[in-house]
């Protein structure tokens, strides 16, 4: 084997967003020696996006919210086929993860009384959204990573990892290289922790950036980990339309949560047309009572706006399609109307919703204050990803863990706004917990350096091709088929015609070429992340295909209804022996008794 | 319409301006016109980005010599009748193309003193806060560390200080945390020594490239300075500020 640079941690962890982070500080706490990898630099990661608020039944804005509220809502947004032990977990024990944060010099906006605000967000019963204005990732990160780095981790910055090494069925190392300079790195490990992120880049319009190829969960896929739920990818309901080259990025629900409308090109508010009868009675059923919702009226109930993500984007898609759409493809999204209800309105959206105004004024002269907005559906986040033991967040690999957006199980079938954040501090803190437990039970394992020169060699090989297909026509292909034939409205004739592309896409990526050297070349980044992405497009569509209904995220236009026979199962995604892609359906796991009468009794 | 570019492309030991032109259509921005760039004609052009709204601080460069985010930056507020030039921040070494060696402000940040909070207000072990006393850390906060103020400050773009002055934005993250309601440490010696407060001379051009608006001078550098002052002058009264400032919820 060449002489590669090598790096020696009791637990490695992959990613540094929020999930990565609070995996990597739980572990240095219970002290082990901690590596913490990211493609980017530090504090660069999604999470530093993230906008709206972290989830958590803090009960400060209203006593009535707690821990049973928040698990039926989040299981009642994942159409009941979420891993009940996480979405009780998660319930559990996010207000200390948010508790902990303030601990660490996190500084939340204030109730009149001094605790930590909490706002609306879309499936949430009570105002529970933890948040600084509409930047609450940045808080998040940046306190994760302040507080980290007088931890002692040691931060790999601008590094990926390509592959996961593994001896006699463990995972014990991991092969990347750096950007800077393009070398091989070996990382050996005692346990290691992926915390990825999500595969939005599969998708032409999308709000995710570069980073979001999938990687971990094709990395634990190709090791020997399962995925599961890969066929619920959450669009959305809105993303910047206009201009085009703005296309995908975000608008904060936070806008809704803070009394923002949908309307269509004639003024109506079309989501009070079709309201889903599970969500009947706890939803207004005209304007004026979802208005005193917004402003914290207690006997009123939350206006359609903020129904759950799944159904507002297919309301809108239909908005768009039977001709009541916006002048540029979407519908309105409305804030400035408020001026009509209280007075300082302009001032009181700019204070709540600074960068969706800086955003909005800087990208597409729009004065939010003044005019409405222009949204529609964006590819925004995968619920599903590796399986993982819901208490310990272990894989079936031993010493493989995982947790954020790479893992799934909490979300079920369509995630709650705010519920990803809270999941990162959950479960980030329990993967690094049994992470470090793993890594003080066990010994370092054995590299194979043969395995090693076959990938590093494999990753050259694009050099070898200088007059090879261009790596960014690839993926814009992968993209814009992905978007048409496994996007918001799926058939079975689209998705197996996907399958065949996708084949397609597996040979061309085999001839992909770059040109210039190894040093920090996005040429060769890019083809380097063409295998990830076509792993997990072909685990979305495959799943996808598999179950034969509607249900969440995933709508169906030959299997428009939700189905008895899949409402307790969950599609498993996994690599047989000959390297080729399985599905099968596994029954969820019985959910206790006494959360059963939970669900009942929130009814 | 048809854009010519300058981009710098090279690496530590040398590189110069490469011609470039892309088609520029409505709405777009520089980092599209780089990414186009990148996509069609130079596939190898190294730059950094990743939300493309102005929230993570990545993709800083000098567009026709300022100091800009190009995800932020509209192609149509530049001239399109020249050509537009793109180059790497001047104050840290450059690794290629649009990319600098950053490194040195993670190095800074870890040698300021971390937040240490008074106990808990209250018995489950969480504080109060009021709103207007957390504005103004809110507003240091808002920072997404793109590190344009460090590259316009000329203490290290043109003196090249790095070991003796930890820039704006350092400055404004102590303050951050010295204006921190539930903090009670002090870092005004170290502010006033290792990290060289003094060398500022208040000429605000980082204030005025700040993509976030935050008033680094007015807000943040200059308090900090009367600290300093204070504590110097008359340690005792300061002490009684700190304490009464610190205590009072
Ligand atoms: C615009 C936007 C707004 C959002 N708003 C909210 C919100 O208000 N509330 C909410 O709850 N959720 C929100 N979300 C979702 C939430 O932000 C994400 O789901 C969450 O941040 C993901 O966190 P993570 O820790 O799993 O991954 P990330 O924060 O994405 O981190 C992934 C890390 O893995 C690294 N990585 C990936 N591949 C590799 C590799 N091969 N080698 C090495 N490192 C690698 C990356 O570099 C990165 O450091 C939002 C998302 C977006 C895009
Ligand atoms: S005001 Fe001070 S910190 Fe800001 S640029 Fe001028 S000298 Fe530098
Ligand atoms: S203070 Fe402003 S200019 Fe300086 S790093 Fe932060 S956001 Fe950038
Ligand atoms: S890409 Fe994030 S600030 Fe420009």
């Amino acid at each position: 084997m060449a002489d590669y640079e090598t790096f020696q941690h009791d637990v490695l962890v992959i990613g540094a967003g929020g999930a990565g982070l609070r995996a990597a500080i739980e572990a240095s706490a219970a002290g082990v020696s901690v590596g913490l990898i990211c493609k980017s630099l530090l504090g660069k990661a999604h999470t530093v996006m993230a906008e709206g608020g972290i989830a958590a039944a803090l009960a400060n804005v209203d006593e009535r919210d707690n821990w049973k509220v928040h698990f039926a809502d989040t299981v009642r947004g994942g159409q009941y086929v979420n891993q009940w032990r996480m979405a009780e977990l998660h319930a559990k024990e996010a207000p200390d993860r948010v508790r902990e944060l303030e601990a660490w010099g996190a500084v939340f906006d204030r109730t009149k009384d001094g605790r930590i605000l909490q706002r609306n967000f879309g499936g949430h019963k009570y105002p529970r959204l933890a948040h600084v204005g509409d930047r609450t990732g940045l808080e998040m990160i940046r306190t994760l990573q302040d507080h980290g780095v007088h931890q002692g981790i040691d931060v790999h910055m601008e590094r990926t990892i390509l592959t996961l090494l593994k001896q006699s069925g463990r995972v014990v190392g991991a092969l990347g290289y750096d950007r800077e300079r393009g070398r091989f790195l070996v990382f050996r490990a005692k346990a290691i922790v992926l915390a990825t992120g999500g595969i939005g880049r599969a998708y032409k319009i999308t709000s995710n950036s570069w980073e979001y190829t999938g990687d971990g969960h094709a990395l634990a896929y190709v090791a020997g980990a399962e995925l599961i739920d890969m066929e619920f990818v959450q669009f959305h309901p809105t993303g910047m339309v206009w201009p085009p080259s703005v296309c995908g990025i975000l608008v904060t629900e936070g806008v809704r949560g803070e009394g923002g409308i949908l309307t269509n090109k004639d003024g109506r508010r079309f989501m009070f047309d079709s309201i889903p009868e599970n969500y009947r009675a706890q939803t207004a059923d005209n304007e004026e009572e979802g208005w005193r919702y917004c402003q914290g009226d207690k006997d009123a109930r939350r206006p359609p706006e903020l129904l759950t993500r799944d159904h507002i984007a297919r309301c809108i898609v239909r908005e768009i399609k039977e001709g009541r759409g916006s002048p540029h493809g979407g519908v309105f999204l409305d804030i400035a109307w408020i001026k009509k209800k209280i007075p300082n309105a302009a001032e009181h959206i700019k204070k709540k919703l600074p960068s969706m105004y800086h955003q909005f004024k800087q990208l597409a002269d729009i004065d939010i204050t003044e005019q409405p907005m222009e949204v529609g559906p964006t590819t925004h986040y995968v619920m599903g990803g590796i399986r993982v033991d819901s208490d310990t967040q272990m894989s079936r690999l031993p010493g493989l863990f995982a947790a954020g957006e790479c893992a799934a199980g909490i979300n079920g079938a369509n995630r709650l706004g705010g519920n990803s954040l809270s999941d990162l501090l959950v479960f980030g803190k329990r993967a690094g917990e049994f992470a470090a437990q793993f890594a003080k039970e066990n010994q370092l394992g054995d590299i194979n350096g043969n395995e090693i020169e076959n990938v590093a060699h494999e990753a050259l090989r694009p050099f070898e091709r200088s007059r090879g297909e261009n790596p960014y026509m690839l993926q814009r292909d992968l993209q814009e088929t992905m978007q048409d034939n496994v996007g918001i409205v799926r058939n079975e004739a689209e998705m197996t015609s996907q399958l065949e592309y996708l084949r397609k896409l597996w040979e061309r990526a085999s001839h992909v070429g770059v040109s210039g050297n190894r040093e920090f070349n996005p040429g060769w980044h890019t083809a380097l992340d063409l295998k990830n992405l076509l792993t997990v497009s072909e685990a979305v569509t495959r799943a996808a295909l598999e179950r034969k209904e509607s249900r969440g995220a995933q709508f169906r236009e030959d299997y428009p209804e939700k189905d008895a026979r899949f409402a307790n199962v969950n599609t498993i995604i996994w690599r047989g022996e000959d390297g080729r892609m399985n599905v099968r359906l596994d029954p969820l796991p019985e959910m206790p008794d006494y959360l059963k009468q939970v669900i009942e009794e929130m009814k | 319409m048809n854009v010519q570019f300058k981009i710098w492309r090279g690496d530590a030991s040398g590189g110069k301006f490469r011609e470039y032109a892309t088609e520029v259509s409505e709405g777009m921005v520089v980092l599209d016109a780089v990414h186009d760039i990148q996509r069609t004609q130079a596939n190898d052009l190294a730059c950094r980005w990743n939300c493309k709204a102005g929230k993570c601080g990545s993709c800083s460069a000098e567009v026709n010599g300022m100091p800009k985010l190009m995800c932020m930056t509209r192609m149509s507020d530049l001239p399109l009748d020249r050509p537009i030039t793109i180059e790497p921040m001047k104050a840290f070494p450059i690794v290629k193309d649009l990319i600098t060696d950053v490194s040195w402000n993670f190095r800074v940040k870890q040698k300021i003193k971390k937040f240490k909070p008074r106990p808990p207000d209250a018995p489950d072990g969480t504080w109060r806060m009021q709103q207007e006393d957390i504005d103004r850390v809110q507003e240091f906060r808002k920072c997404i560390e793109c590190f344009l103020c460090q590259d316009v400050c000329h203490v290290l773009r043109d003196h090249q200080m790095h070991d003796r002055f930890i820039g704006p934005r350092f400055l404004i993250y102590a303050a951050a945390l010295e204006m921190h309601p539930l903090d009670t440490e002090n870092r005004v010696a170290e502010l006033r020594e290792a990290h060289g407060i003094g060398y500022c001379n208040i000429t605000k051009c980082c204030t005025k490239v700040c993509p976030e608006e935050i008033e680094i001078t007015d807000n943040g550098i200059i308090p900090l300075k009367e600290r300093v002052v204070d504590e110097f002058y008359d340690p005792l009264g300061w002490l009684w500020r700190t304490g009464k400032r610190k205590r009072e919820p």
